[in-house]
């Protein structure tokens, strides 16, 4: 991987400065089922197109952002501030 | 030797340098290459090649193929054709078992027999069994081309360098250098690169990389550039690719023979380095440039004894035959042309290999033979012959093996890939060319298919009765010139952490160890003493390397009660709680203490390996909920230490400007303080299990801090003791290790802290996996153990029952204090009681041990409280 990846903070930098954190999930709002939390906490869609990611800056200014990247392409469409919402960090 | 001076002549014949060949000094002169200066001695063998040991030469004396590879000042594989002669350089030619003249591997050669076929290896070799390795030390010795100096690995340092530019220019032809100018020219900041070595002119506004090349275009448009003992990682807005055209082979028998040259080559002997290249030459051409030597060799002196232009007068049969690896002559249709150096031109092909990597489309042009490079991605530019601007040649013909064999016929000569194995791969079944590629290494050698890619395709059509479009070509790859492995790998780091107290531990003769990016001390004398040391009086241990965290805002108590299993909220200031971090599937991911030091303000720490993951996670679910709180890593700002001992408090009362009594800072206490004039955080905390404080300061008073405790408390009987001797002395708490005791199965519950998880709370991270663990039962617990009979078993020893696995030990020590093997291991839930007898298997056999399930030490904790 040698893309582009645009932090909301910092502009274009490579992609070696940061880390990926994968798809986003989103935390059941109740106590799940069985069925409910093994989903949220194991399963990925692991989409073969765009898919919706978190990226931390780690070698940067260590922020936090959201990434629309189609992972056929490493074309990334859009990143931007989470904003308080369903989307979680993975359960794992 | 050399010609009366040319006008374009590259040499400076008023400055000779001398360097070293097989013992003899050769010379040359400034301007001069080592493959140049080699050829003015007389030398014409340079190498010999890769599978068959046959004599070569120079052929394409532009720094394309591997005819030319030596050993350089025990650099390996070194293009002497375009390598600067340096004074004193020792020059040894590569890949022959005695000297050039007399290999002895060239008996691979005469007698071929199983060896010579493409893919041998796959088939003759592999049969009996048993003699795989034999066979194994023979190929490793033949195979490959050069050899490493295993004492150069530090020899010289390699560094990466990361660059921008507006324009970046690759090849510094005509075309290249006018784009360069005309972006300059334009105001756009400009970078050319260019492997030749020419120096920007007088009035380029350019900067020139120089001699340099780029490796190959990666994603994102990164271009690496090889400029010898830098790598440049270049991100540009714009890529112009002038890389040229490259001259191209014909294919006949004896191709390879030494005094068979490419135009570039005999053009570059004349015109740059004024040397006559042979006495009679016959010229072979399917275009122009070819043809045009035979004016320049004339004025040379040489005797040009034919010239066929295979666009008017194609022969049927052309075959080269040589004496002794040199070229002696040339049959053409029958005639006989006696000549000792032959120019092949087989058109030029634009060196498209960078725009393929790019993402452009590669077409074949029927018309002129080449492939040409189409539908360049946005940002990617082509100009010049790599476009496609190259004058139309004839289509030669994709070999000249006729019905006579009358010597071998080389598709690749990097790979000694000849047409017969070709062909050979071909009825083996190998339709498509990415697989004959593969099989045959045809353009998998050092050129990279600049001589042989081409005639392979065409051939490749020929035996097909196809043509080339149909067949295509291969995926082009990066390295698109050979690269040195020093060059990628960069220079050797080795990050080291270190604590602000760090030399004195060292001055004490200290074991330093790793533990993740920190230097600890192990110990510095005798672990298990200064753990006894501990019980018995004072000791004091660096934990500088602890993560710490200030989390302080109006929703600091909801935050961590959020993240941690534990209860926050209702702490009092300037008192502790032991934490457990945890993951939404129950995972146990760090453990630490957090201090309420205010109504909004809380000092966590983190296992010393941790504090990076810890405060990511903070800060990932705070990028969620969005609460009124910030978190402040102060890991390194702070260093810390641990006093602990019996005689600790007295030790802190002749430093310290507070009540040091148990009433004046009780177990679990937290205080901003001052100790030997120091502004201090104490923390009253017994992770070794006797009496403690954990003093956390501003870093730049580490030595003094513990040089004072040492001064202070040497009358006490203080020593200090490193992480071995605390690992002892926690284990006799059955205090876990996170990482060591617990691993990505491992939840509070199982670990036996069940008191750590309120799940009466509304929700917190692991709340509903820590919930299913409850309603399903254990599977498993950690426990401690006691063995019998006093051996240590293994970390990772297995716990039997009745011939059954039924656990495992994550830790075991012998403990000095108690006398006895103690440990901890994950075991059934039915043999977590106290007293239970298991097995625990040592040395192939079984040992036997005891369930203990409160602390081996001090189980009531009377001595933290004391």
């Amino acid at each position: 991987m040698s893309f582009l990846l645009s932090c909301p903070n910092c502009g274009p930098r490579d992609v070696n400065e940061f880390a990926c954190a994968g798809e986003v999930t989103s935390r059941p709002q109740a106590t799940p089922d069985m069925r409910g939390l093994t989903d949220y906490v194991y399963f990925r869609r692991n989409a073969a197109g765009v898919q919706r990611e978190w990226w931390y800056h780690r070698f940067g200014c260590e922020l936090w952002f959201l990434a629309d990247r189609d992972t056929r392409t490493n074309e990334v469409l859009k990143t931007e501030l989470p904003q308080a919402s369903a989307e979680t960090p993975a359960a794992q | 030797m050399r010609l009366p001076e040319q006008p374009n002549e590259q040499i400076d014949r008023t400055r000779p340098v001398r360097f070293f060949f097989r013992g003899r000094t050769v010379e040359g002169f400034e301007g001069d290459t080592i493959g140049s200066a080699l050829f003015a001695s007389g030398q014409r063998v340079l190498s010999r090649s890769f599978k068959y040991h046959r004599r070569r030469g120079l052929l394409c004396g532009s720094g394309g193929c591997a005819n030319c590879m030596m050993r350089v000042d025990g650099v390996p594989n070194v293009r002497v054709c375009v390598e600067p002669v340096r004074e004193g350089a020792q020059v040894e030619a590569q890949n022959v078992l005695g000297s050039l003249e007399y290999d002895l591997l060239a008996a691979v050669d005469h007698f071929g027999g199983p060896f010579t076929p493409v893919g041998f290896y796959y088939r003759t070799m592999i049969r009996p069994r048993s003699m795989w390795p034999v066979y194994e030390k023979v190929l490793r010795n033949i195979a490959g081309l050069g050899r490493l100096d295993k004492h150069a690995g530090r020899a010289r340092r390699f560094d990466t360098e990361h660059r921008r530019a507006e324009v970046l220019v690759i090849g510094g032809g005509r075309s290249g250098r006018e784009a360069a100018r005309s972006a300059a020219a334009a105001g756009r900041q400009v970078v050319l690169v260019d492997e030749r070595g020419f120096p920007a002119g007088e009035s380029d506004d350019f900067e020139v990389l120089a001699p340099a090349r780029a490796i190959g275009i990666y994603e994102g448009g990164l271009v690496p550039v090889d400029a010898g003992s830098v790598l440049y990682r270049f991100r540009a807005e714009r890529i112009v690719v002038a890389t040229g055209a490259l001259e191209q082979p014909l294919v006949f028998p004896g191709n390879d023979l030494v005094g068979v040259y490419l135009p570039e080559a005999v053009r570059r002997l004349v015109d740059e380095w004024s040397l006559k290249p042979g006495e009679r030459a016959v010229i072979v051409s399917a275009d122009d440039r070819g043809l045009a030597l035979a004016d320049q060799l004339q004025r040379a002196g040489t005797n040009v004894v034919e010239s066929i232009d295979l666009r008017s007068a194609p022969p049927r049969q052309l075959a080269a035959h040589g004496h002794r690896g040199r070229l002696s002559g040339v049959v053409v249709d029958g005639r006989e042309l006696v000549c000792d150096m032959l120019v092949m031109s087989g058109g030029r092909q634009p060196a498209y290999s960078l725009l393929a990597q790019a993402g452009a489309r590669i077409e074949f042009d029927a018309g002129r033979g080449i492939f040409v490079p189409s539908d360049l991605p946005p940002n990617v530019e082509a100009v010049g012959s790599v476009a496609g601007e190259v004058e139309p040649a004839a289509v030669p013909a994709a070999s000249y093996n006729g019905a006579d064999e009358v010597g071998r016929c080389f598709v690749c000569v990097c790979e000694d890939v000849t047409e017969k194995d070709m062909k050979r791969a071909i009825a083996e079944g190998f339709d498509s060319i990415e697989l004959a590629k593969r099989y045959t290494t045809v353009t998998m050698g050092p050129c990279q298919g600049r001589l042989c890619h081409v005639p392979s395709i065409r051939m490749f059509a020929r035996e097909h009765e196809t043509d080339e479009a149909t067949i295509g070509t291969t995926t082009a790859r990066p390295p698109w010139a050979p690269v040195s492995l020093g060059l990628l790998a960069g220079r050797g780091h080795e990050p080291a952490k270190r604590t602000s107290i760090h030399h004195r531990h060292e001055e004490a003769g200290a074991t330093m160890m790793w533990t993740g990016f920190w230097r600890r001390a192990h110990s510095y004398e005798h672990a298990g003493n200064e753990a006894l040391n501990v019980h018995r009086t004072v000791g004091v241990i660096d934990v500088s390397t602890l993560g710490k965290l200030l989390v302080q805002g109006p929703d600091a108590a909801r935050f961590l009660e959020l993240l941690y299993p534990n209860r926050f909220g209702d702490m009092k200031i300037g008192r502790i709680r032991y934490g457990v971090l945890g993951t939404d599937a129950g995972r146990i991911m760090d453990d630490g203490t957090i201090a309420r030091l205010g109504e909004d303000k809380y000092y966590v720490t983190t296992t010393s390996t941790g504090a990076d993951t810890v405060i990511e996670w903070f800060e990932w679910w705070n990028a969620v909920w969005g609460l009124d709180v910030e978190t402040i890593n102060l890991t390194g700002s702070l260093a810390a230490v641990n006093v602990a001992g019996p005689r600790s408090r007295e030790l802190l009362g002749r430093l310290a400007d507070f009540d040091t009594s148990n009433e004046g800072i009780s177990y679990l206490d937290a205080k901003e303080v001052f100790v030997a004039g120091v502004p201090c955080l104490i923390l009253r905390i017994g992770f070794v299990g006797e009496l403690g404080y954990e003093l956390h300061f501003s870093s730049p008073y580490g030595e003094y801090m513990w040089d004072t405790l040492l001064e202070y408390g040497a009358d006490l009987g203080i020593r200090p003791f490193g992480l071995e001797p605390q690992r002892i002395l926690r284990l006799e708490k059955m205090h876990i290790l996170v990482g060591q005791d617990t691993d990505s199965e491992s939840n509070v519950l199982e670990a036996g802290m069940p008191w750590i998880a309120k799940l009466d709370k509304d929700d917190f991270v692991g709340k509903w996996a820590l919930e299913h663990v409850q309603e399903r039962g254990f599977r498993e617990q950690l426990v401690g153990f006691e063995m019998t009979d006093g051996v240590v078993p293994v970390e990772g020893g297995q716990i039997v029952l009745g011939g059954e696995s039924a656990g495992r030990v994550t830790s075991a020590r012998l403990s000095p204090q108690l006398g006895r093997a103690i440990g901890m291991a994950w075991v059934r839930p039915e043999l977590a009681h106290e007293g239970a007898e298991i097995e625990i298997r040592v040395n192939g056999g079984a040992a036997s041990a005891r369930v203990r399930l409160k602390p081996f030490f001090d189980p009531e904790g009377e001595r933290l409280r004391s």
